[in-house]
């Protein structure tokens, strides 16, 4: 049996085309599919049903994280490890400790943020089935695609393909996985 | 019933008949998505241009006088620069803070202007927040090599050694250590996040036009973006986060440099208008630096469909709000010396309005108060040419700011027996003059291998990238 393919990718000229045709393709009921677009369409993650993203959760936890690094790291280092007197200052205090612990907050925060996103999308991923279509530079550029996959429950080579079509999607093709 | 009240146009619209005020383009000429990416990535693919290599090996040289005073200094020690007592702070600070502040508009237009939603800082927030990672990079180089042994710089940061004595985080020049580094770390983490979509659209191309060596290069930093929207939710939701803790980062990192002063019990630097005056100067000169980088580079690559008129009013106006924010600065810090009523600080101000560096002080009002106040004219922020003159004079202003504060409250502070008078030695001269030679590299090496405008997010801001067909549905 020959590999099954990866699934049926539609071109579409317009953002506005793109978006009506998600609408449709969200309300067929497809789970794993996606828009390939140049730049975030505004509004699109309500067309496909895409729930707010997660992201937040790992910057609050990079963030909280920072925060208690940069005082329990002043803590340790001024008043435990080697206690130092300067002009009877007390050893420790969150005061003076503060503006440290506040850039390591944000500097946590922005190192979960970026990670958190990442591994989110599944990136690093140099290879990918979407990138071997022949027109791919193009949504890049100025292009819209909808791919649907074939491990969806719904997916139906002949039935998918007519959904595409009514869609308004052009030139739909198989991708090889 | 409330809502048909809300959309029915009151009836005095009809009487004093308002006129229509549309929104101002940020693309003009209809610019199609294709047009965007070739303009953009054209700059990259096309052939190296004869300005490039002209500017490039006069930056090389310029930027050599930096190595070369440095190497001079580490060969023989800290005292080849003019400091000593009592003013033993002076040009390495100026200029450390001097950069630092140019960063900060960079952050500003990427971070705090995308929180305000002012949609026309996309097409000038790269080349800004490549700007402040360059100018970072000039600033570390002085306190850096401020230390006189610069190879033991690393005690700066907590790493433990053999002297088992750990810093002293009461003091704020450790604060800045953690400011700076933060700061410049995150604004390379920024500056990457929006390059990725814009490194893909390179890999694409150069890969459809068979350059695979190139593509690899481009395709490696663009970790396989292939502009899922799936991803796009979660990109933008980073980016988001991004630019909401890098505004208080921004205004943090300034506070924390003027804590270096204020913190201080020195004549003229003790105030608690410390924070924002340098917050509010660090973005004027900031905004300074970014009209004097972008206005040029706006004629060589006929950018004024993306950089417009509109664009260069508000940098105009940003400056001239900052402007007077800082003179505003200046003269309370004169009122509250009279009204404290302490001789020490009362002289200090005096001192520097009259005293031996009044040439300085007065290079600073002038080209700090007077010169953005040219900017109020719709004529002067028209004549692109006048604007860029402008905007240096804007950028010697805040050099001499710092100049003010930093030598005039050092070289007379309580102890007249202790007073004396600075100047720069030519090794100090030389290092900072060469900075710009390193800023100018390092941007001109971006504006070469990398996408100066994001494409994607320019793209976005276009009419036909609304969904909606225009209509305002908010």
């Amino acid at each position: 049996m020959a590999a099954q393919p990866h699934g049926l990718i539609a071109t579409f000229e317009t953002a506005p085309e793109v978006y009506h045709a998600a609408e449709k393709v969200r309300d067929a009921g497809y789970k794993f599919w996606d828009c390939i677009t140049p730049f975030p369409i505004h509004g699109l993650d309500k067309a496909m049903g895409v729930k707010r993203s997660n992201v937040p959760k790992f910057s609050l936890t990079g963030g909280i994280i920072g925060f208690c690094t940069g005082m329990s790291m002043i803590w340790f280092m001024n008043a435990f490890d080697y206690p130092l007197v300067v002009g009877g200052k007390p050893y420790f205090s969150p005061m003076f400790a503060f503006p440290v612990s506040y850039e390591l907050t944000i500097l946590f925060c922005a190192f979960a943020t970026i990670g958190g996103m990442f591994f989110l999308n599944r990136l690093p991923m140099h290879y990918h089935p979407v990138l071997k279509h022949d027109t791919i530079h193009r949504g890049m550029d100025d292009q819209f695609f909808i791919v649907i996959e074939t491990r969806d429950p719904k997916f139906d080579a002949a039935r998918t393909r007519a959904l595409l079509e009514k869609a308004g999607g052009k030139d739909i093709k198989e991708l090889e996985a | 019933m409330a809502t048909s009240a809300d959309h029915a146009a009151p009836a005095i619209l009809n009487e004093v008949n308002p006129p229509e005020l549309p929104r101002a383009v940020l693309v003009e000429n209809n610019r199609s998505f294709t047009w965007i990416t070739d303009k953009i990535c054209g700059i990259i693919e096309g052939k190296t241009p004869a300005w490039w290599w002209v500017c490039f090996i006069v930056a090389c040289f310029v930027a050599s006088f930096t190595v070369a005073g440095i190497t001079y200094l580490v060969a023989t020690g800290v005292g080849v620069w003019g400091h000593a007592n009592p003013v033993n702070w002076a040009w390495d600070i100026v200029n450390f803070v001097f950069w630092i502040g140019i960063g900060h508009a960079g952050t500003l237009i990427s971070a705090i202007l995308c929180l305000l939603r002012q949609k026309w800082r996309t097409s000038i927030n790269r080349a800004a927040e490549a700007m402040t990672i360059f100018a970072v990079v000039c600033a570390g180089i002085f306190p850096v090599f401020h230390v006189g042994r610069v190879w033991f710089a690393w005690y700066l940061f907590p790493i433990p050694n053999s002297n088992y004595v750990w810093q002293n985080f009461r003091s704020p020049l450790e604060w800045d250590v953690f400011a700076v580094s933060t700061y410049g770390t995150v604004s390379v983490l920024f500056w990457y996040v929006g390059l990725i979509p814009d490194l893909a659209t390179l890999r694409d191309r150069f890969m459809a036009a068979g350059n695979k060596l190139r593509a690899t290069i481009y395709g490696f930093f663009a970790m396989g973006w292939r502009g899922s929207n799936r991803h796009w939710s979660n990109y933008e939701m980073a980016y988001l986060i991004l630019a909401g803790i890098s505004t208080p980062l921004v205004l943090s990192v300034h506070t924390i440099v003027s804590f270096d002063f204020a913190v201080s019990l020195i004549p003229g630097w003790h105030t608690t208008i410390f924070p924002p005056y340098f917050v509010a100067g660090a973005i004027f000169s900031g905004f300074g630096m970014v009209l004097t980088l972008m206005l040029p580079l706006r004629a060589i690559y006929k950018l004024e469909d993306l950089i417009t008129q509109y664009h260069i009013d508000c940098m105009c106006k940003i400056t001239l709000a900052t402007g007077t924010m800082v003179g505003y600065a200046y003269a309370m810090e004169f009122f509250i010396a009279w009204y404290g009523a302490n001789p020490y600080e009362g002289f200090a101000f005096i001192n520097r309005a009259f005293g031996p560096y009044a040439w300085a002080y007065w290079t600073m009002i002038t080209c700090n108060v007077i010169t953005p106040q040219f900017f109020w004219f719709k004529k002067v922020r028209q004549n692109t040419a006048l604007v860029w003159i402008l905007s240096i004079f804007v950028n010697v202003g805040m050099w001499f700011e710092r100049f003010v504060i930093i030598v005039t409250s050092l070289a007379r502070d309580f102890l007249p027996s202790s007073w004396g008078y600075y100047s720069p030695s030519i090794v100090e001269i030389f290092t900072f003059f060469g900075t710009f030679g390193v800023f100018s590299v390092l941007f001109l090496l971006f504006i070469r291998f990398l996408p100066i405008m994001p494409m994607a997010e320019l793209k976005a801001v276009t009419p036909q990238a609304d969904v909606h067909g225009g209509e305002n549905h908010h």
